[in-house]
């Protein structure tokens, strides 16, 4: 069934809450309205105001109120209206949520699942277009989830909803209507084109720590998730060259086995996100490629980012990564 | 006009005589009491006021007067006396070294005693590490509170977590963070969960007044009011954060209770020191959220005995004793000169009783001491990397592999 990325990550929440009672959603304007990009539409028409319903512009009381319920029993799915707002809840996650688990010796745990849409390329600015995945990567007792496409978007967000301890669910808004591939100045093309676009009406999973080859190649292993992995495509077919592409899909757990077994066998590593450079998460894939494939490297890693700057939005095609940038890293790894 | 800052100061510093001027203290049994699904727009003078039951002469007044039977005030009695052999104990334990940290609630036992005699024993507890006396009074085995304090071998928390941060689920007494107020809110958001639930428990949730400043806490009032949230919101106000007085958390423009009025919450301020009154105040607003009318504030005005925890000297920022001069008095004395003045108590079977509970104090802790103390016995190091996630993590294998375990 042809699904957007929208109508996927909907059915999967449609899905959920028919399956569990215990599945609630609530977050700024997911009730009536449906949310801002739409994802929660229709699901308090058709489950009830009880299961899907509106929250205070308080992200910080938006996730506490959460832990409480998770640990009361139930599986709330809260929306961040976008990850540069998730701030505020920064300490509920990290100081509570992530811990809950471990400081109660397992009396309490926190089956919650924040989602939250991020990334750039819609020409929002500092507020609307911040990566923070790796803020939350480096937090012990989180899992982080960035899907790239329809099918694993459903899928991802149902194992999510199934886990037992928190999940940040990171959605990349700039793939919600089409698998845009960083090429702004043509067509965006449709979900319903794309193989992954095919997305099964009812219940299944995409687990997690399982990260997916895109692409199959012998000449360099590029590591991607979320946006990056269309973006790092169109490059690939550009570039000439025969990459394996990586789209790692969770970031904790992390499928290293997946990544070490190419770089491996190709010897040559691009890492790619739309993060910030330093302490990005390409730091630490850079580590785990280091760590497992030294002796394989016919070349230094090439770490392909966004600039060290706020979000800048007079320049979003100067910032926001596109096949150029990317093609030069593949150049720089391939010219040794 | 030049402008200047206004930097709240306590009206006494070490060495200057005790004031406590700026409690205004009206007479027991002066405070009417609402019907309790009342509107809270009607009783919004309760927020500025003081209930108080018992009177100058230990006798039980007012409309507040929760009339209870002898023998809930005696286990309400004992439940404060354990509490406080509990923690003079623990205190000498930490000076001994058998424990890093430990924090006294002396003065406020009532607070925590009373509500948890109110309560349900399933009604989930969300408190700060000052209401020892809600796990004490609710029978949880001394013994588990101290192995965990000690974080030895057979610490419940399996050396997870800091002293007296504890967390008993089929005690109704939630993990403690250690953060202040983060907990408050989660403590609506578990409220929320019963009700949608359909179910019958409530949420009590706990802070001084010092965290009354926090974010979180002015969540948990707004959640409280949208969802009507099942949830007492109870304010401890102690006078003391630390070394700051109220004032640096706003103490002296408004009450704490009135922070629930701007929510349209209804809002009591209670004689913390006085048990009836506590109990009383509890009863209503455990009442109210059961028939499904929501949360209620309660701001209990009571005094931190002692200092803040055993790492701090309450003499280098206020009059020394000056908690002897509290005018609201020790709730102990209290309500056991209350019993007296009723007949249903005496100082011979209030002495028996004391040395009762230390005794009961004693050998749960010489049973903890055999385990062990901090550094002398603790939990197998395997587990430390359990719990972490519910399932296993590669990482930690590794990490753990790499340690030789």
């Amino acid at each position: 069934m042809a699904m957007s990325m929208v109508q996927a990550l909907n059915s999967a929440l449609d899905v959920m809450l028919e399956r569990d009672p215990n599945v609630l959603i609530f977050g700024q304007d997911v009730g009536y309205f449906g949310g801002v990009f739409r994802v929660t539409e229709g699901l308090q028409h058709k489950h009830g105001i009880r299961r899907c319903f509106d929250a205070p512009i308080a992200e910080g009381g938006i996730v506490a109120a959460a832990i409480g319920m998770a640990a009361y029993g139930l599986r709330p799915v809260v929306e961040i209206q976008f990850a540069d707002y998730i701030l505020p809840a920064y300490d509920q996650l990290v100081s509570e949520a992530a811990r809950l688990r471990y400081r109660s010796a397992g009396e309490f745990w926190v089956p919650l699942v924040v989602r939250a849409p991020y990334g750039g390329g819609i020409f929002g600015g500092q507020t609307h277009s911040q990566s923070p995945e790796a803020i939350f990567a480096h937090v012990a007792g989180l899992k982080t989830v960035i899907p790239s496409n329809p099918y694993d978007a459903k899928g991802l967000l149902i194992s999510a909803i199934l886990d037992e301890d928190p999940v940040i669910f990171l959605e990349p808004k700039r793939l919600y209507n089409g698998p845009f591939d960083g090429r702004h100045d043509r067509a965006l093309a449709s979900w319903a084109q794309h193989p992954t676009g095919d997305v099964p009406p009812g219940f299944y999973t995409v687990p997690f720590g399982k990260a997916a080859i895109v692409r199959a190649g012998a000449d360099l292993t590029v590591l991607a998730y979320g946006t990056m992995v269309h973006v790092a495509r169109a490059a690939i077919e550009e570039s000439g060259f025969d990459a394996e592409l990586i789209d790692l899909r969770t970031l904790v757990p992390l499928d290293t086995d997946t990544i070490a077994a190419s770089v491996r066998k190709t010897g040559r590593c691009v890492i790619v996100h739309e993060a910030t450079h330093t302490c990005g998460f390409g730091a630490e894939l850079l580590a785990v490629v280091e760590e497992a494939c030294f002796y394989h490297l016919h070349t230094p890693t090439e770490r392909v980012t966004g600039f060290d700057m706020p979000y800048p939005h007079a320049f979003e095609w100067e910032y926001f990564l596109t096949p150029r940038r990317i093609i030069d890293g593949i150049k720089r790894v391939m010219s040794v | 006009m030049r402008l200047s800052l206004h930097i709240p100061e306590p009206t006494s510093r070490p060495g200057d005589p005790h004031d406590f001027a700026r409690l205004e203290i009206p007479p027991a049994g002066a405070i009417p009491q609402p019907r309790n699904d009342v509107s809270p727009a009607d009783i919004r003078d309760l927020a500025f006021s003081l209930v108080r039951v018992l009177d100058e002469a230990d006798q039980a007044v007012g409309p507040w007067d929760p009339k209870l039977k002898p023998e809930v005030l005696r286990r309400g009695l004992r439940a404060m006396l354990l509490t406080r052999a509990f923690d003079e104990r623990m205190f000498m334990a930490q000076r001994q070294r058998k424990t890093s940290f430990y924090v006294k609630c002396t003065g406020e036992e009532a607070i925590a005693c009373a509500q948890a005699l109110v309560l349900d024993r399933a009604d989930m507890c969300f408190t700060t590490y000052r209401q020892q006396g809600i796990l004490i009074t609710r029978g949880y085995p001394l013994i588990e509170m101290i192995n965990q304090i000690y974080n030895n071998a057979r610490d419940p928390l399996k050396g997870h977590q800091l002293p007296i941060l504890y967390s008993a689920r089929n005690y109704g007494f939630f993990s403690l963070s250690g953060n202040l107020g983060t907990q408050y809110s989660q403590a609506v958001g578990w409220a929320m969960a019963s009700a949608y639930n359909g179910g019958d428990l409530i949420a009590s949730a706990w802070t001084g007044e010092g965290a009354t400043a926090t974010g979180d806490f002015h969540h948990a009032l707004t959640f409280a009011a949208v969802y009507r949230a099942p949830v007492i919101l109870n304010i401890v106000n102690n006078q003391w954060a630390i070394s700051s007085f109220d004032g640096i958390a706003g103490g002296e423009a408004a009450t704490f209770a009135a922070r629930g009025v701007g929510y349209g919450l209804p809002a009591l301020r209670v004689d913390g020191n006085d048990f009836l009154a506590v109990y009383s105040a509890s009863r209503w607003a455990a009442e109210r959220a059961r028939s499904n009318l929501g949360a209620t504030v309660i701001e209990f005005v009571t005094y931190r005995g002692e200092g803040h925890s055993t790492s701090d000297d309450p003499s280098k920022y206020r009059p020394i004793d000056s908690a002897r001069h509290w005018p609201l008095g020790d709730p102990i004395e209290r309500l056991k000169q209350h019993l007296i003045a009723i007949d249903a108590w005496s100082k011979a079977q209030h002495e028996a009783l004391t040395a009762e509970v230390t005794q009961e104090v004693r050998v749960a802790s010489n049973a903890a001491d055999a385990i062990g103390t901090l550094g002398t016995s603790r939990p197998p190091l395997t587990a430390m990397f359990e719990d972490v996630f519910g399932e296993p993590d590669a990482r930690l294998a590794r990490q753990r592999h790499a340690l030789g375990l």
